[in-house]
């Protein structure tokens, strides 16, 4: 029998009162790896890893968590996965081995063997000096590690982190993204929320595009920058009046724009007769652009693209 | 139902954390233990002059202030549940498939420690300001065994409160009706010298038993049918709670 995959929602719908906030999301994450929900507040992030985790039910749809139900098999799902929330829920007057051995005892341990398995956690997240010392005087970033070890003290095989380094100083982030990291080497599948693209594009190996409460995309980093416009071709006018006529004929194909400098850019697979077609098509009177860069797409030229409020999500990639 | 699932290493591992988590909170512990020993000086020597009950006064009040004090102990539950709520720790323990009775009987009974060190206190220096209880060890049982379950039943029905609220500052709020209780009963005065429709509600509150009981049973006076009512009352009032509880935390929670 195959491996189920770690995550499977087929048609996932949850409004609170009038506000829809999944919209028939389907999406399916296989085991291992890490995965990445990226988009923008409000797209359905939270939710969709809360119904994950059990916590929070959904209206309709079908949602499966390592083959298991969420709603019918909730607690083997529970024993399944773990989650590490928006705000790193530990105990502010305990000290970071009590609420570790604490959480280890809920998983069953007994008292030696949750002290150990403690012990191994706080090691494994560079926490040992600090285990004896409330958590209340943790900077952000020890914090956040604590809560990631609170979240494999059960060894969970899918762990969900929602935004696991929002807040943290660039140094406190790529810490953590080192430890997400290993997780996965050591066999867990992680899907993360998050709201930056470089955070994905690092850690992830299929990002799913959330926008509306629907998948928008789903792929490697490098799938969607080719799909949604592998290059990116930066064009410069010498006036303002040729570039406001030149970004109302484009529209919302515009991926970037600085009216300051006059420059607009437009997706463009990169290739010469492509490339030629655009200018004459922005500029047909051959005097307009002064400049042109062929350059690497972003994956923040994906991200705008595919999230901005004219574009409507791929019904071909939408419907997986 | 598996918000009613019970593990017993769930339930140590949270009556240990709740009461670490007490001893901990320096300020909510020095309030619940002293301020129901300055209630208590207040009533005997402020008031207590004025106030005729046909004993000495602190031997009346005695009972009563131990009420007071369970009803502040029962408003830190309620606080400390909505802490958990909101604090994202309820839904970390959800997912670890931690049920509902014993995340609260967790904070319960470690209100119910609390209370019992706050207790020992104000009897200890009761004794110190002239109350002469009746030395029966049996009775004396009764006696905690009568505060217990009503701070049981008051510590669950606050927990309840404390589910509800949407911030610690509104769960204290809603805990202002079990600490407001005991005044409207014959803890502080004779129900006889209340206006008469107050006094068909003390007589008829849940708290005039569990105070009748109190006072019988430490002074070795009759106790008529005093604890049987308590007793029924206070379980009934723990049943309430712990069904409007297990009814709020799947609301609260899903």
């Amino acid at each position: 029998m195959p491996e189920p995959p770690a995550v499977e929602l087929v048609d996932l719908r949850k409004s609170f009162g009038d506000v829809v906030v999944l919209d028939g999301l389907s999406l399916r994450v296989p085991m291992g790896g890490v995965h990445a929900l990226l988009g923008p507040n409000g797209a359905g992030k939270t939710t969709t890893v809360r119904i994950l985790a059990t916590l929070t039910r959904p209206d309709a749809g079908s949602v499966r968590v390592a083959g298991h139900d969420v709603l019918r098999e909730r607690r083997r799902v529970r024993r399944t996965i773990s989650l590490a929330g928006q705000h790193a829920a530990l105990d502010d007057e305990q000290t970071g081995a009590e609420n570790l051995t604490m959480l280890a005892r809920l998983t069953g341990l007994s008292r030696p063997a949750a002290r150990e398995r403690a012990a191994t956690l706080l090691e494994r997240f560079d926490l040992t000096a600090a285990a004896g010392r409330r958590v209340r005087t943790y900077s952000g970033g020890m914090r956040r590690r604590l809560d990631l070890a609170a979240s494999l003290v059960g060894t969970p095989s899918v762990i969900f982190l929602d935004e696991p380094t929002t807040g943290l100083d660039l140094r406190s982030r790529q810490g953590l993204w080192e430890m997400i990291g290993e997780l996965a080497r050591a066999g867990v599948t992680v899907l993360l929320t998050t709201q930056y693209l470089e955070e994905a594009d690092r850690l992830a190996e299929r990002i799913a595009v959330l926008h509306g409460g629907r998948l928008a995309a789903e792929g490697s980093a490098a799938d969607l920058k080719r799909r949604y416009g592998a290059q990116r071709l930066e064009l410069t006018w010498a006036d303002t009046a040729g570039y406001a006529v030149a970004a109302a004929r484009l529209g919302d194909r515009v991926i970037h724009q600085e009216p300051a400098r006059r420059e607009l850019a437009v997706a463009t697979d990169g290739s010469a007769p492509h490339v030629r077609h655009l200018l004459d098509e922005v500029d047909p009177d051959r005097h307009g652009v002064v400049r042109f860069t062929v350059r690497e797409a972003t994956l923040d030229d994906v991200f705008l693209t595919l999230t901005s409020a004219a574009t409507r999500p791929d019904p071909e990639v939408a419907g997986v | 139902m598996s918000e009613l699932s019970f593990r017993p290493v769930h339930a140590t591992a949270m009556i240990g954390r709740c009461v670490r988590l007490s001893r901990r909170n320096i300020d909510a512990l020095l309030t619940s233990l002293l301020l129901p020993v300055l209630l208590m000086l207040l009533f005997v020597y402020l008031f207590g002059g004025a106030i005729q009950t046909g004993t000495e006064y602190v031997t009346y009040v005695v009972p009563g202030v131990l009420l007071l004090c369970a009803g502040f102990g029962a408003a830190g539950t309620a606080v400390s549940v909505t802490t958990d709520m909101t604090n994202g720790m309820i839904e970390r323990l959800r997912t670890m498939d931690v049920g509902a009775t014993s995340i609260i009987g967790g904070h319960v009974l470690a209100s119910v420690a609390r209370n019992a060190v706050s207790t020992v206190l104000v009897l200890g220096v009761a004794v110190a300001i002239g109350f002469r209880p009746a030395v029966e060890p049996l009775r004396w049982l009764a006696a905690g065994g009568v505060l217990l379950l009503f701070l049981l039943g008051v510590s669950w029905l606050s927990a309840a409160f404390g589910l509800l609220a949407r911030t610690p500052e509104a769960a204290s709020g809603y805990t202002f009706l079990v600490i407001f209780l005991p005044y409207p009963s014959s803890a502080f005065v004779p129900v006889e010298t209340m206006p008469s429709w107050l006094r068909g509600f003390a007589e008829h509150q849940p708290v005039t038993p569990v105070i009748e009981s109190l006072r019988a049973l430490l002074l070795g006076t009759p106790v008529g049918a005093a604890p049987l009512r308590a007793t029924l009352w206070f379980l009934a009032l723990l049943a309430v709670g712990m069904l409007l509880s297990a009814a709020f935390f799947r609301h609260r929670t899903t």
